[in-house]
């Protein structure tokens, strides 16, 4: 081992004098792996950087959420089977609160998209409207950042109050405070109570939380209708490690105030945040990872140069081979030496290649909230050296083996 | 003491469907501190037997026992260590590494023997000394003369004290006046007590040792004593 060491050091000067010794062609190698770090290393950021992004949209759900409704969120296959089930109704909801013990929130929504807003001659597409309860606040992330939010008198009562988004307060109200302002939701007036925070735009700016409006279920009813089937409960468990034991609390309370036939299967469905996830890593993730292998081809045909370039290194040096294999350099010197100057190029070239790709990542921050993760920086590095050796290695084997008689003797 | 001792060796080679007989039938005694040459014209062998008297190469038959060590079998690993610490290359056209200076090229062998950084540069400068080029430490091969480079690699043939020093036509790339003066140096090694084996095709070097051994067709056909060898004049260069 001690010799290993002292021999470490002196292969590492040789590998650095021979890459200074042949500048013009270390570069040009080193730009195949350069290039091919780059390719990789900016796709990773943009990949990470779009998870982040979704994970991001739908972190407003909770972790630590259940929701019960008719259908699954992410369904598969034929979706009449659902369409098909009765409706989730408020008694429902009513029963399932006193049949349930694992719960910190439980509260039921109903929602619909597209209503229109109007105040004082101006309008404004709402993105989605809410009618739940006083729960509903402890059941979502939202946060007030004026006035209160609905309370339980407001629900029982049925009260034309609401609760609105930060995009809404900024094209009704630019001048004004909204609160204890009158709003009109399909002709019926809504006093507006409470102003959300801003939550910012969802999925790369699909959907903003900021067009909501909240308000009591019942006064909800008045302007879409009945609860035609939409209702939902979310029950906020409040420990993601009780949820699976919230879930399967859940389904059995809900299979007997559904009376679904022991057998049968459920007629409703159980949903979580995680669901979103799963989908997301089993669509979007294997495009992911097609990008990556695809530019993952650039630094494959970088590694090829530094195979052939080593293999060039390796004639043009045979007599300097012969010279040391003559002093007493054994098979695994010579093998070590000529990996290192591989590995060495190729992690010259991934730190060159990080150096570019920083500034990339910046632009890509730009459109997804992410730069180069250091995780990603430290695998180029890892990668750029694994590159170098792999490649590396088979002119090494070949400069290694080399008969010491007839390594001398080459001109 | 021998230190050498080859029991009818043989090296055949395979050239096509051909049998190539480098060296037929060999054996010699070499002692502790002897200075022996090995002459012989091209095509004779003389290069074969340098080649596994310097355990760059193993024999095909026979027996060769080097400081009582049966080497003849050995593997390339096993060989590297012989050729590291028992034996001293000194080449006709010197090979030097082109790329480091002198100090470095006498630094190697003490690398590969795994000799730490301070002591090594220590025993690579006294060698240096000892061949008279301690101001040329720092110069590349490049920035030495022919003389000057075949001193570094008899320095470097020196620093791990091997038990042979083996020389193959050292002064074949130089002038007469160097040849003389690289000459003169082996003698003053030889005279240290050092065992020297001197390969050449030249008479008159081969005269410079006690004792010529002369290779024909793979075969010694003398092993002779020198009389009266010729003791070449120190021209002041090297500093014992």
């Amino acid at each position: 081992m001690k010799n290993f060491f002292i021999e470490f050091g002196e292969v590492l000067a040789i590998a650095l004098r021979a890459i200074r010794a042949n500048k013009m062609r270390s570069i040009l190698t080193t730009l195949g792996i350069i290039i091919g770090i780059v390719a990789v290393t900016t796709m990773s950021t943009a990949i990470i950087g779009l998870r982040e992004a979704f994970l991001s949209s739908i972190s407003s759900l909770g972790s630590d959420v259940l929701y019960v409704s008719k259908s699954p969120w992410m369904a598969r296959g034929n979706w009449s089977l659902y369409r098909n089930r009765k409706n989730i109704t408020l008694e429902q909801y009513e029963k399932l609160q006193t049949m349930i013990k694992t719960y910190d929130a439980i509260a039921p929504t109903i929602s619909t998209f597209g209503l229109t807003v109007k105040y004082n001659g101006k309008s404004v597409t709402s993105s989605v409207v809410y009618g739940t309860t006083e729960e509903y606040q402890r059941t979502s992330t939202i946060e007030l950042e004026q006035g209160r939010f609905m309370n339980e008198i407001d629900v029982k009562a049925g009260r034309k109050v609401c609760m609105i988004g930060q995009d809404i307060v900024d094209e009704l109200f630019p001048f004004e405070s909204p609160i204890n302002k009158e709003v009109k939701l399909n002709g019926i007036p809504f006093k507006v109570i409470g102003i959300m925070t801003k939550q910012g735009s969802g999925f790369l700016g699909s959907f903003s939380m900021d067009g909501m409006i909240i308000m009591p279920l019942k006064a909800f009813t008045t302007i879409a209708g009945d609860e035609r089937g939409r209702l939902t409960i979310n029950v906020k468990v409040g420990d993601v490690d009780k949820l699976e034991d919230a879930k399967e609390e859940i389904r059995g309370a809900m299979r007997v105030i559904r009376k679904v036939p022991p057998g049968k299967d459920d007629d409703f469905a159980i949903n979580q945040q995680e669901a979103f996830k799963q989908m997301y890593d089993q669509t979007v993730g294997i495009i992911a990872i097609a990008g990556i292998v695809i530019t993952a081809l650039s630094l494959f045909v970088g590694a090829i140069g530094i195979m052939n370039i080593m293999f060039v290194t390796v004639t043009e040096r045979t007599k300097e081979i012969g010279i040391r294999k003559a002093i007493g350099a054994k098979t695994w010197s010579i093998l070590l030496q000529f990996l290192v100057e591989a590995a060495l190029l190729c992690v010259m070239g991934g730190l060159v290649g990080l150096l570019i790709s920083f500034p990339l990542s910046l632009i890509v921050n730009q459109f997804l909230p992410t730069t180069l993760p250091w995780t990603v920086a430290a695998m180029a590095i890892m990668i750029s050296a694994i590159v170098g050796v792999v490649s590396g290695f088979l002119p090494a084997w070949k400069a290694s083996r080399l008969n010491p008689v007839d390594a001398l003797r080459y001109e | 003491m021998n230190i050498i001792t080859i029991e009818h060796i043989a090296k055949i080679y395979q050239v096509g469907t051909e049998e190539v007989h480098a060296l037929a039938d060999v054996s010699l005694k070499i002692d502790k501190g002897e200075y022996v040459a090995i002459m012989g014209p091209s095509g004779s062998g003389k290069s074969t037997l340098m080649n596994i008297l310097g355990c760059l190469d193993t024999p095909t038959k026979g027996i060769y026992n080097f400081n009582d060590v049966n080497v003849s079998q050995m593997n390339d690993n096993e060989l590297a260590k012989i050729r590291n610490r028992e034996i001293g290359f000194v080449f006709q056209t010197f090979n030097l590494l082109a790329r480091s200076d002198a100090l470095h090229n006498v630094e190697l062998p003490l690398i590969y023997a795994g000799v730490p950084s301070a002591d090594r540069k220590e025993r690579a400068k006294e060698a240096l000394a000892h061949v008279g080029l301690a101001d040329r430490m720092h110069h590349r091969p490049n920035e030495l003369s022919g003389g000057q480079r075949q001193r570094v690699a008899i320095a470097r043939a020196l620093v791990t004290r091997p038990s042979i020093i083996l020389a193959d036509e050292p002064t074949g790339n130089l002038d007469t006046k160097t040849g003389e003066d690289i000459m003169a140096l082996f003698n003053e090694i030889y005279e240290q007590g050092n065992t020297i084996i001197l390969v050449t095709h030249e008479e008159y070097i081969a005269e410079h040792a006690e004792r010529i051994l002369r290779i024909r067709d793979g075969l010694i056909e003398k092993d002779e004593h020198v009389k009266d060898r010729y003791i070449p004049k120190k021209n002041g260069e090297s500093k014992i």
